[in-house]
Order: C-alpha cells, then sequence, then structure tokens
C-alpha cells in the first residue's frame, strides 16, 4: 500500500478526487473525510497495493500531480512497532466460534478481544444482574475526533436461544479479522461505531447451561423464592403489560412488577436512553423461526417509518437467501407472530431510534431452541 | 384472504402440516411445513373459522425434498375440546421409504432389551444416527398431539425428548412411551407432554394416549 500526497489546484480536481476516494473507499489519512478535500490543501490518502497503479494513471490522466509520502506502508508499521504476529493475532487464538460457549468462557473471550484488539475495541459495564454478575458490552469503534452514528446489537436476551450470543460472538470475529481488507467494513467504520452486547440474560443462560436448557427468562426471585423469573422482553416500557404477557410469576412471559423492574433491563435502557439521539439501529436477535421482525408487537398500527422498515428489511433478507438458500419472512411482530407488549424492540423504535429490528434466527422448528452447533457456522454466514 | 405470513395463516398450516404428518408419516418419512403458498379464511356463521391453504411441505431429513398439498382446517366454534378437523390433498406420490422403516423396524425387534433413551436430542443438539428415527417417530406422533390439542391461538412445534422408553409387546407392534417437550409459541411455553405410540411399517403411526402433563 502506498500513501500518496496531493494538493489539488481546482474545484475540479476536488471534486475528481472526491469521487475517487468515494467510489474506491480510499482510507483518507488527510482530511478525514472527502467532503473536507479542499484546493490548496494537503491530502494523504491510502492507495491498496492492488489499486496503486490504477488510482496513479487516473492521476496522470487528469493531470493531478502527486508524489508518494509512503512508498510502503506495511513495511512502516512494521518497523515502528515491536514486531508482532499480523491478522491472526487480532482475535483470540483457539477460540472455536462453531461451537456453543458457557458463560465463563464468553467472559474471557471478551477480555481477550479488547486486549488484542485494543486499537478498535473496548469493553464497557453496563450493569448487575439479579445474580449481581456483571454485563458488558463491546464497543467497536475507529479512533476519530468526530461523534460517529452508533449501531446497537444484544443478543440473548432469552436464555435457550443459544444461537443468539453465537452469533454476537461470530459477528464480532468477522469485523475484527476483516476490517483492513475489507473496504466495505472499513467504510462504515469510519462512520459508524458498533456496540455489542453478547449476553444479556446472563443468569438465565447459565441456568440453561447447568439446569434447564429450555429455560427463557431471567432468574428474579418472586413470591419469597418460591417462583423465578421475568421475561426481559415484556419488561421495557413499550406499552408494559398491556397484550401478550402474564402477569403471573409462574409464567414464562411474566411481565415483572414493572416496567424496567429487572436489573437487565434498567442497565440496557439506561444506557440506549443516554445514547439514542446517536444510535442509528437497534437490532436484537432470537431465535428461532428465521424472520426479520418490525416494530410493533403491543399493536397492529404501522410504525412510522414501516415503509423504510419494511424496505431495508427485505433488502436484508434477499442477502440472508443468497448464501445459502435460507429463507426469512419480514414482517412486524403482531401481524407475523403474535401480539407482545414491553419488548425491547418497539421500546427502542418508540423512543426515537429509527431502525429497530428483532431477528430470528435459525431454524424453522425442527431443532428449534436446540440448534446443532454444526449449524453455527452456516447461520452465522448466512446472517452477516 | 390471508397474507401468507400472518399469524393466522401460519398457525393453521403448522397445524395441518403436524396433522398431515402424523396420517403419512414413518420414522423414514417425516414431513414438515416449509412455507405457506397461500391461505384464506371463511367465518362460517354458527360454526366457526375455516382455514383454505396451499402449503409446501419438506422432508425433515432431506429438507430439498419438498411436496405441494392443499388443505382445509375448521376450527369450531365454541367447544374447544374438539379437535380442529383437517382435509388434505398432497399433489403427486411421497416416496417410499419402506427400506428405512423396515431397517429400523429390524433393528429395534433384535434388541435384547427393549431400548431406553433420554435427551432427543442433546442440549447441543446433537443427535446419535441410532436415535435419529426414534426422533422422527416421536415428530410424527407429536402430530397427533398437536392435531388434537390446538387452536387458533396456539403454534406447537416438537422441542425436545426427554424421555423414551419402549414397551414390549406380544404382537408384531413396536410400542414406546415417550415423555416429550412441546414448545408452544403463542404462549412460548414448553410443555411437558406424556405419549403412547404404536407402529408398525404397515400399519402407520398411531397414539393409543397422550396426556399433558404439568410443569415440573
Amino acid at each position: 500500500d502506498q500513501v500518496l500526497h496531493i494538493v489539488p489546484e481546482t474545484f475540479q480536481q476536488v471534486q475528481l478526487l472526491q469521487h475517487l476516494c468515494n467510489s474506491l473507499l480510499l482510507d483518507l489519512w488527510k482530511p478525514l473525510l472527502p467532503e473536507d478535500i479542499g484546493a490548496g490543501e494537503d491530502l494523504h490518502m491510502r492507495v491498496p497495493a492492488p489499486l496503486v497503479q490504477d488510482v496513479k494513471d487516473n492521476l496522470d490522466q487528469h493531470m493531478i500531480s502527486y508524489s508518494v509520502l509512503i512508498p510502503d506502508v506495511q513495511e512502516l508499521v512494521d518497523q515502528s512497532m515491536p514486531r508482532e504476529r499480523s491478522s491472526p493475532r487480532q482475535v483470540p487464538e483457539g477460540y472455536d466460534y462453531t461451537q456453543y460457549h458457557p458463560m465463563e468462557e464468553i467472559y474471557q473471550w471478551m477480555t481477550e478481544i479488547q486486549n488484542s484488539n485494543s486499537e478498535l475495541v473496548t469493553q464497557h459495564y453496563l450493569g448487575n444482574t439479579v445474580e449481581d454478575r456483571p454485563m458488558y458490552y463491546l464497543q467497536i469503534s475507529k479512533p476519530s475526533d468526530k461523534t460517529k452514528k452508533i449501531i446497537w446489537m444484544d443478543c440473548g436476551i432469552h436464555a435457550r436461544e443459544w444461537i443468539a450470543p453465537a452469533f454476537c460472538q461470530w459477528f464480532v470475529k468477522e469485523i475484527l479479522q476483516n476490517y483492513k481488507s475489507d473496504p466495505k467494513i472499513s467504510g462504515f467504520l469510519n462512520n459508524l461505531d458498533l456496540y455489542i452486547l453478547p449476553v444479556l440474560n446472563i443468569d438465565g443462560y447459565i441456568y440453561s447451561w447447568e439446569k434447564d436448557r429450555l429455560w427463557r427468562k431471567n432468574r428474579s426471585p418472586y413470591m419469597n423464592g418460591t417462583c423465578y423469573g421475568t421475561d426481559l422482553n415484556r419488561n421495557f416500557n413499550s406499552s408494559w403489560g398491556s397484550v401478550g404477557v402474564s402477569y403471573n410469576c409462574s409464567s414464562i412471559i411474566f411481565c415483572g412488577s414493572g416496567p424496567e423492574s429487572e436489573p437487565e433491563t434498567k442497565a440496557v435502557a439506561q444506557l440506549i436512553e443516554k445514547k439514542k439521539s446517536d444510535i442509528l439501529c437497534y437490532l436484537t436477535i432470537h431465535s428461532y423461526g428465521q424472520y426479520i421482525l418490525i416494530p410493533y408487537g403491543y399493536t397492529t398500527e404501522p410504525a412510522s417509518n414501516s415503509e423504510e422498515l419494511m424496505y431495508v428489511a427485505e433488502k436484508a433478507a434477499a442477502a440472508l437467501t443468497e448464501k445459502y438458500g435460507t429463507s426469512y419472512e419480514v414482517g412486524s411482530t403482531s401481524l407475523i407472530l403474535y401480539s407482545n407488549s414491553g419488548s425491547s424492540r418497539d421500546w427502542a423504535h418508540m423512543i426515537g431510534i429509527p431502525f429497530s429490528y428483532t431477528f430470528e434466527l435459525r431454524d424453522t422448528g425442527t431443532h428449534g431452541f436446540v440448534l446443532p452447533a454444526d449449524q453455527i457456522q452456516p447461520t452465522c454466514e448466512e446472517t452477516m | 384472504e390471508l397474507p401468507p405470513s400472518h399469524h393466522a395463516a401460519t398457525r393453521a398450516a403448522a397445524l395441518a402440516a403436524c396433522y398431515l404428518s402424523y396420517r403419512r408419516g414413518s420414522p423414514g418419512r417425516c414431513l414438515a411445513l416449509q412455507a405457506v403458498r397461500s391461505g384464506r379464511r371463511q367465518d362460517i356463521d354458527g360454526i366457526g373459522h375455516k382455514y383454505y391453504l396451499e402449503l409446501v411441505l419438506e422432508d425433515v431429513v432431506d429438507k430439498d425434498s419438498t411436496v405441494n398439498c392443499t388443505a382445509e382446517v375448521l376450527h369450531h366454534l365454541g367447544n374447544k375440546n374438539i379437535a380442529p378437523d383437517v382435509q388434505f390433498t398432497i399433489e403427486g406420490e411421497l416416496k417410499n421409504t419402506d427400506e428405512a422403516d423396515n431397517m429400523f423396524y429390524n433393528r429395534i425387534k433384535s434388541l435384547d432389551k427393549e431400548l431406553v433413551a433420554e435427551n432427543i436430542p442433546d442440549n447441543h443438539g446433537n443427535i446419535s444416527p441410532e436415535m435419529e428415527p426414534i426422533r422422527l417417530l416421536a415428530w410424527v406422533a407429536s402430530g397427533y398431539v398437536i392435531w388434537q390439542n390446538s387452536t387458533e391461538n396456539t403454534k406447537f412445534q416438537l422441542a425436545q425428548i426427554k424421555h423414551v422408553k419402549q414397551v414390549k409387546r406380544n404382537d408384531e407392534y413396536l410400542e414406546f412411551d415417550y415423555m416429550i417437550l412441546l414448545h408452544e409459541m403463542v404462549s412460548q411455553e414448553i410443555i411437558p407432554w406424556q405419549m403412547t405410540v404404536l407402529w408398525h411399517p404397515q400399519h402407520g403411526v398411531q397414539v393409543t394416549r397422550e396426556s399433558r402433563q404439568l410443569k415440573h
């Protein structure tokens, strides 16, 4: 890769260079954004090795003069840093993303991910669960002067949906392994931060490993410890308690003693509320069913931007199907599945996050919640 | 007319698929709902709601093998103890599964001791190849249980076999006593259910007893 130094002379040259940067997704070192390129101002752009000749030819053709600031970026990098193994060191060695992992291992994984990718990843504390376990999310963020919009994704709000946390981990690995080499990923990380919560319902997840594989709720004790668990996806403040819930703790869709009565719900809601003006997209990952669901569950009234929501979701579903032929249905929860109030997805949309989706991953019922590990890879690849 | 993805259509379709799977199924032939092509609902005064459906079913083991069918499901008004009426027509022939069925039949017949097993699949979704026909048989038989216990507000799916025990018989039939877990989509509940299943390659699957269990 080479870094070229150009000082555009005319407005026409500026436009040309902007077009070049945008169409080739070139890594701009100076200025930060194509729109800040100006006549008479220094431009430093990094051109990937395979494109160097083409770009130079292009510049020559348009009589734009340039000089080579850095003839070999990799060499410079190697020289300036203690010799670390390149790419493979970015994700924890030996972590098997095609197996399900218990919570202990996921905690360790998060620490390692942060340590081996510290230029991009920071681990943040959200709050504690009912059983006093810490909840962490990972922030994937390219260092930059400007505030970027945020995409939030949480997995495992329901304990038994193991494929969801598996997907969150896979997603993080894919981003970290490919953000340097994949211009699409690199491009959107220039403008977006990713906040990933690999397991929201930690107590429930652990319970599903140790005691009851098909547990769904959290582990909040009610009625003097004779009854456990609130359905966290009925506990958010979105028409809480109105429909598709039970007020009885023994029910699997018990909505809790009030909106955000559960510490897990509170922890997530607080953070999202604080950052809501920067959050572009809220994603919550579940299984099973193979759906991309848009608001709302608590009413059949369409969301204000439902056309746009559908459009984007349909594109996503089509892209997903392309990989292995897996078909996903798209629509609002209340029409496709059932009515339910207090869902995190409804709440996110109601507080103003424009793109709010629930993903229900594989499969359609043959295995249901107990999806075999050999489907982790294809599920994650297509969902990516 | 119902959008094919609307829950009214998909619930009726799931029910029809279960019923069909029960009537035509065996350990070698296990069918599941793949897609709803069209759905229509008719409200009949004094009788109930009737659904007209076009479905695509897939073979649980070989998902590329599909079959089209049409089905009619009538949910009776009022008395919730009557199972819905289901009629279906399959387009074309179902593939012959005699070989797989006979192989399984002979294998079980030749066991020294009655078969006993637990947790199929296990918590990680694994099923050993020997247990696969046991699961498929449960899938087919659960079609009966689901059909008998479905309403317009339920959508059942077999989640797991907790326990299965073969029952010794003097005749040619195989008998299994299953404890299964059914996942009900609308309430999200997991419901333990006992079912006694009779099977013979030439005589199809029969559920002679089924009873909903209390949650532990």
